[in-house]
């Protein structure tokens, strides 16, 4: 379970997360949406002890992130934001093998490699194990930083923006396999996506943020409605059942 | 994105050959070395070497001079070549080295102030002293970065260069204010030649500094991947970075101190290997070291046959080689860089 409590954070005069209050319960797949600058990601970095808090106190299985050790909490929570590292030259395989690191310290057991291939056969990244990451393409590439946080083996996956430059099959297989991530291994998954279909037809619990603030902490049905999606993003949004899921059309 | 299937493909095939080769590449360095020690104005006489009563002066030539030279030269080439690898990794940009980071020169602005305040303290101490301003030096680097909206990677040595310039003017102002401008063209002149037992042995440290950032590679890797990837994997990235910088810092400085500054050098070689080893430092450190090595060492021969028996300075030789590799390489990488 992680538990924010009121948690704010500014930069300057501007308050990018405002007295923020949320609980995201252990298993099953959760997704912050909202507009841009609702302070989504802020949200995801202070949850991972990337960035400091002005106030409140944020808690993973009641340890503190911001006093407990980092090497302790890199075995419990894994981040993946956006920063894209086109051009380093690491293989899929030493990519993978550095989710060890908080395990093994480089010095990689018999489990950490037993990890290790079950991360690449998960991601389905076999095929391309040896090659440099920079002659990837953007799915593949995306395919192995997710084994890797996979190989880190921790309860909780955060991950900011996971679709960013996939074209719709590649997004649609990642969704799919982060799915299946919770479902089969068991993790909590707790994604930021600006797509809100994606978010609707795959999560189990979707967090609605507007101006640094929680608005909705509902599940897909229920936030999927004209009203509610027109309070998040004003913005009229007729919603349809389609194929059993809600699904927003906003495009004119 | 399309993926780049035909270049690619060999890939595994090119990585574990390489890996295989090393022993050759430590071969070829080896017999460079024997070259290094054979070559020289006073021709070894080696059957009175191998005699072995060690009064002879061809044994002793060997033992001063010629052995001393070659090691300082493998040393030197090594160190410097990994400085500019780990130094690569922690700006997360490939085209700095310490030559480019205001780094050497701060180091030599450091011995200049050794050299007018404390002329007689030991060299260990001079190095020390060099090192701290080496790493200042490098702190400002990194803060003008943070200030500075990183349009083109490029940028990243167009200060480095800028920063170094301006440390440099400072540093001649004053050595001609003091009458040091002589010993001012030693150190930002690598020249082997006065390389004596006696006189190259704190070479030894930066060996040791640079077996240590081996030793720390995986960190050096994973910091090279940025702070955010780097704190997910449970690491402090700021000691990572401080660290590494100082092990940066004090190559250089040892390297300043005894043979004078080796441009293009932890640029060129760090770039070579990595186009085909990769970035895990891991794998990369030990070719880096002996590539580093073993460039210098025939750049040290050429430089002592082509005008024989007179020597081209190693930084002369250096960087005329080394900055023309570099100009190939930021050519070539311009398209994917821009």
């Amino acid at each position: 379970m992680i538990e924010i409590d009121h948690v704010s954070k500014r930069y300057g005069d501007v308050t990018v997360v405002d007295d923020v209050s949320l609980t995201i319960p252990k298993g099953g797949m959760t997704t912050i949406i909202g507009p841009n600058g609702a302070g989504k990601s802020t949200l995801l970095s202070m949850m991972s002890r990337l960035i400091g808090m002005e106030a409140g106190r944020i808690t993973v299985d009641g340890l503190d992130v911001t006093t407990t050790p980092s090497r302790d909490l890199a075995t419990r929570l894994s981040i993946l934001r956006q920063d894209n590292h086109l051009d380093a030259r690491l293989t899929v395989r030493d990519l993978v093998a550095f989710g060890r690191y908080p395990y093994s310290r480089g010095r990689l057991t018999v489990e950490d490699r037993d990890k290790i291939e079950a991360a690449i056969d998960f991601m389905q990244l076999d095929p391309m194990r040896d090659r440099f990451i920079d002659e990837l393409s953007g799915g593949q590439r995306q395919r192995a930083f997710v084994a890797m946080v996979l190989a880190q083996d921790t309860d909780y996956l955060l991950l900011d923006e996971p679709l960013n430059s996939l074209d719709m099959k590649h997004a649609v297989g990642m969704m799919r396999m982060l799915r299946q991530t919770a479902d089969e291994l068991g993790k909590t998954i707790v994604l930021v996506l600006h797509d809100i279909n994606f978010a609707s037809c795959y999560s189990d619990r979707i967090v609605a943020m507007a101006d640094g603030k929680v608005l909705h902490n509902t599940s897909p049905d229920l936030l999927m409605t004209p009203e509610t999606l027109a309070s998040i993003y004003e913005l009229d949004v007729s919603v349809h059942d389609i194929g059993g899921h809600r699904i927003g059309v906003f495009y004119r | 994105m399309s993926p780049p299937v035909s270049a690619s493909r060999t890939m595994p095939i090119r990585l574990s050959r390489s890996i295989g080769l090393l022993p050759v590449a430590v071969l070829i360095v080896a017999v460079l070395a024997v070259i290094s020690i054979a070559i020289g104005v006073y021709s070894l006489d080696w059957r009175s070497v191998l005699s072995g009563d060690g009064v002879d002066h061809s044994t002793m030539v060997l033992i001063e001079s010629r052995v001393p030279r070659t090691i300082a030269v493998i040393l030197a080439g090594a160190t410097l070549a990994i400085a500019g690898l780990i130094m690569q990794l922690l700006v997360r940009n490939r085209f700095v080295e310490p030559s480019l980071a205001g780094t050497t020169e701060s180091a030599t602005l450091g011995l200049l102030a050794v050299a007018i305040f404390a002329p007689g303290i030991p060299i260990f101490a001079k190095m020390l002293v060099a090192s701290c301003f080496a790493l200042m030096g490098t702190f400002v680097f990194l803060a003008i970065l943070r200030q500075i909206p990183l349009r083109s990677p490029l940028m990243v040595p167009l200060i480095g260069i800028m920063l170094g310039g301006i440390i440099s003017s400072v540093t001649t102002f004053f050595a001609y204010r003091y009458d040091l401008l002589q010993s001012l063209s030693a150190w930002t002149t690598g020249d082997f030649s006065s390389m004596l037992r006696g006189r190259y042995e704190l070479l030894w440290l930066a060996g040791g500094l640079a077996l240590l950032a081996y030793i720390a590679s995986d960190r050096f890797t994973v910091a090279g991947m940025g702070e955010e990837f780097t704190t997910n994997l449970g690491l402090n990235y700021r000691l990572v970075m401080i660290s590494g910088m100082a092990i940066v810092a004090m190559v250089t400085a040892v390297d300043v101190v005894t043979v004078g500054a080796i441009p293009f050098l932890g640029l060129v070689v760090p770039n070579l290997v990595r186009l085909v080893m990769g970035d895990n430092a891991r794998m990369s450190i030990p070719w880096i070291a002996v590539s580093g090595a073993g460039f210098v060492l025939l750049c040290d021969i050429v430089g002592r046959t082509i005008r024989y028996p007179f020597e081209i300075p190693i930084s002369v030789m250096v960087g005329v080689i080394g900055s023309a590799i570099f100009l190939v390489l930021l050519l070539w990488r311009a398209p994917r860089v821009g």
